[in-house]
């Protein structure tokens, strides 16, 4: 980057609605590289990206194709990873997984924090009755462990892939609405909301122009950093064999594979397993990093 | 201009009640400066909050323009009529909308047109130049802040203005620019004011006639030559008077 961009980005006085926007992305930006872990954790994740999106170019072989006179072989030059009870090649099948594994983490992070917002921002904004009959639904839902709820969604809808994020995500919404009625309160009686109050502001212009945008920010960082529990709740649910059903290389459902062979077959386990792992572990580092951007009581102030 | 009478604003509910204003009545003239006095805790910022519709809880008759308000609704003509400037600058801006954003919102919601040229004309108003439209609060100075405040506050071209003690959160310099300001802009829109402030040093400055209050209630009114003679009737008001002129050497 040239040293005029540099100076334009960074400019005290911005000129244009597009110079000020811009400039306030590259600060944050500057904050995120500063993090180092953050960055790993964002090159994982930008490479999970990358496999998931040329899985059939960079797959060595077939994720289906079954070779049972290669059973269960362990790690070798020919099949990097080893192979499982049905002598497919493990390292395909979880570059073909992590695909399974991003559609289930993009759409229950779609979905459940934005249910969340909604609710607890009406909520607290509202009070009254309309506060008291939203938090108590939201009580019920916690009061049922996120996991046992979605195996009874499951149960219900029919086991699939499909059922299973669909559980999450009706299920991993209540502490984001607890979240965002809580911040709710605290910006409800700011005299900035106030002053927008008297210029003649109505509630809806109030909820969305003025309370969101403060409350995303830190329901963001809840959901990088619960981006880990979602991969392990789905995986959850595929090894209780209510989530992606066979063959479909689904991380969870291949450790639930492996399971049989844990003791004499090692790897049939433990790569998925590492899969998930690292995963989980990059989400978690550019949760901490994002909260260092986006929190608006951090040191940016 | 504005006319309150039998004011009584409390929170909360019967056991655990509290009167915060009690009886009060003042009326203010068009044009006037009305400064509101007293110590803190006083009721005087929670008369201005109740004028402006950001408390219910309150009974008695507010008369505003001619218009008798009631509850916490209020028309589209009390916004363009009457605004206020609060008392923290560093609480009454939206950490995430930038200066720009603030005042174009206004402007749209008090339904003007033309609001480029507006923004342009209130940040020149308020001494701000055009290097602070796109900048956020946390690019500004406290001074700065309230300007801005003070420049969407004017945005509805208001003739009624409630000051919530404007520059008690600014140190002293910026607080004498941004009074000056305050008076320029009333001496060249002929605006109202009510001013909130415990420093009677600025309402001597700023106003033509002042309330004291205590404990919720309106102890006295007089005008400003009264005290500056210090010539106040009830003991209350000369004990501020002589608190507020600082601690004297005996001789």
């Amino acid at each position: 980057m040239t040293e005029t961009t540099r100076a334009w980005l960074l400019s005290d006085a911005p000129q244009t609605r597009r110079q000020a926007r811009m400039g306030a992305l590259y600060q944050g930006w500057l904050t995120f590289r500063a993090n180092r872990l953050a960055m790993v954790g964002l090159a994982i994740l930008i490479l999970l990206v990358l496999v998931a999106a040329f899985a059939p170019w960079i797959a060595p072989q077939n994720p289906y194709a079954q070779n049972l006179a290669e059973r269960l072989k362990p790690p070798s030059a020919q099949h990097w990873l080893g192979t499982d009870a049905l002598g497919r090649d493990i390292l395909s099948r979880l570059i073909h997984g992590s695909r399974v594994t991003l559609f289930i983490v993009g759409t229950v992070a779609l979905i459940a924090p934005v249910i969340g917002l909604f609710v607890g921002t009406v909520a607290g904004f509202a009070g009254g009755w309309v506060d008291q009959v939203l938090m108590r639904i939201t009580d019920i839902f916690l009061a049922f462990p996120k996991l046992i709820l979605a195996l009874a969604f499951v149960a219900a809808l029919g086991p699939g892939i499909g059922n299973a994020v669909l559980a999450l995500a009706v299920t991993s919404w209540p502490p984001y609405a607890r979240l965002a009625r809580a911040e709710t309160l605290t910006i409800r009686n700011a005299d900035y909301i106030a002053a927008a109050r008297l210029q003649g502001a109505g509630p809806l212009r109030l909820l969305i122009g003025h309370i969101w945008p403060l409350c995303v920010s830190s329901l963001i960082v809840r959901v990088a950093l619960d981006m880990a529990g979602i991969i392990l709740s789905a995986a959850g649910l595929g090894f209780l064999g209510l989530g992606a059903q066979p063959p479909m290389p689904e991380w969870g459902a291949m450790i639930s594979d492996g399971r049989t062979y844990i003791l004499d077959f090692w790897w049939v386990a433990a790569m998925p397993g590492m899969a998930i792992f690292i995963v989980s572990l990059a989400f978690n580092l550019l949760g901490d990093g994002l909260r260092d951007v986006l929190d608006p009581k951090g040191g940016r102030e | 201009m504005l006319t309150v009478e039998d004011l009584d604003v409390w929170f909360g509910h019967p056991p655990e009640r509290v009167d915060a204003v009690q009886s009060a009545s003042f009326t203010v003239p068009q044009g006037e400066s009305f400064g509101l006095v007293g110590e803190s805790g006083s009721g005087k910022s929670t008369i201005l909050r109740a004028i402006a519709g950001l408390i219910d809880t309150w009974s008695g008759r507010i008369e505003v323009a001619g218009e008798t308000i009631a509850g916490r609704h209020r028309t589209r003509t009390f916004h363009k009529t009457v605004q206020m400037v609060f008392q923290d600058p560093y609480a009454s801006l939206h950490p995430r909308h930038s200066v720009d954003r603030v005042l174009s919102e206004t402007l749209r919601l008090q339904g003007m047109d033309r609001v480029d040229q507006r923004i342009t004309r209130l940040l020149d108003q308020v001494g701000l130049g055009q290097g602070f439209r796109f900048r956020y609060p946390h690019q500004l100075s406290g001074g700065q802040r309230q300007r801005v405040a003070i420049a969407r506050a004017l945005a509805a071209e208001p003739r009624l203005l409630l000051l919530d003690e404007p520059t008690s959160a600014l140190d002293v310099s910026v607080q004498a620019e941004i009074l000056n300001l305050l008076c320029d802009i009333r001496a060249e829109r002929g605006l109202t004011y009510v001013m909130v402030s415990h420093d009677l040093a600025v309402v001597a400055h700023m106003c033509d006639r002042l309330a004291v209050m205590r404990a919720g209630r309106i102890v006295e009114q007089m005008d400003t030559a009264r005290l500056r003679a210090a010539a106040a009737q009830s003991d209350y008001a000369r004990a501020l008077i002589a608190a507020s002129t600082g601690y004297r050497r005996p001789a």
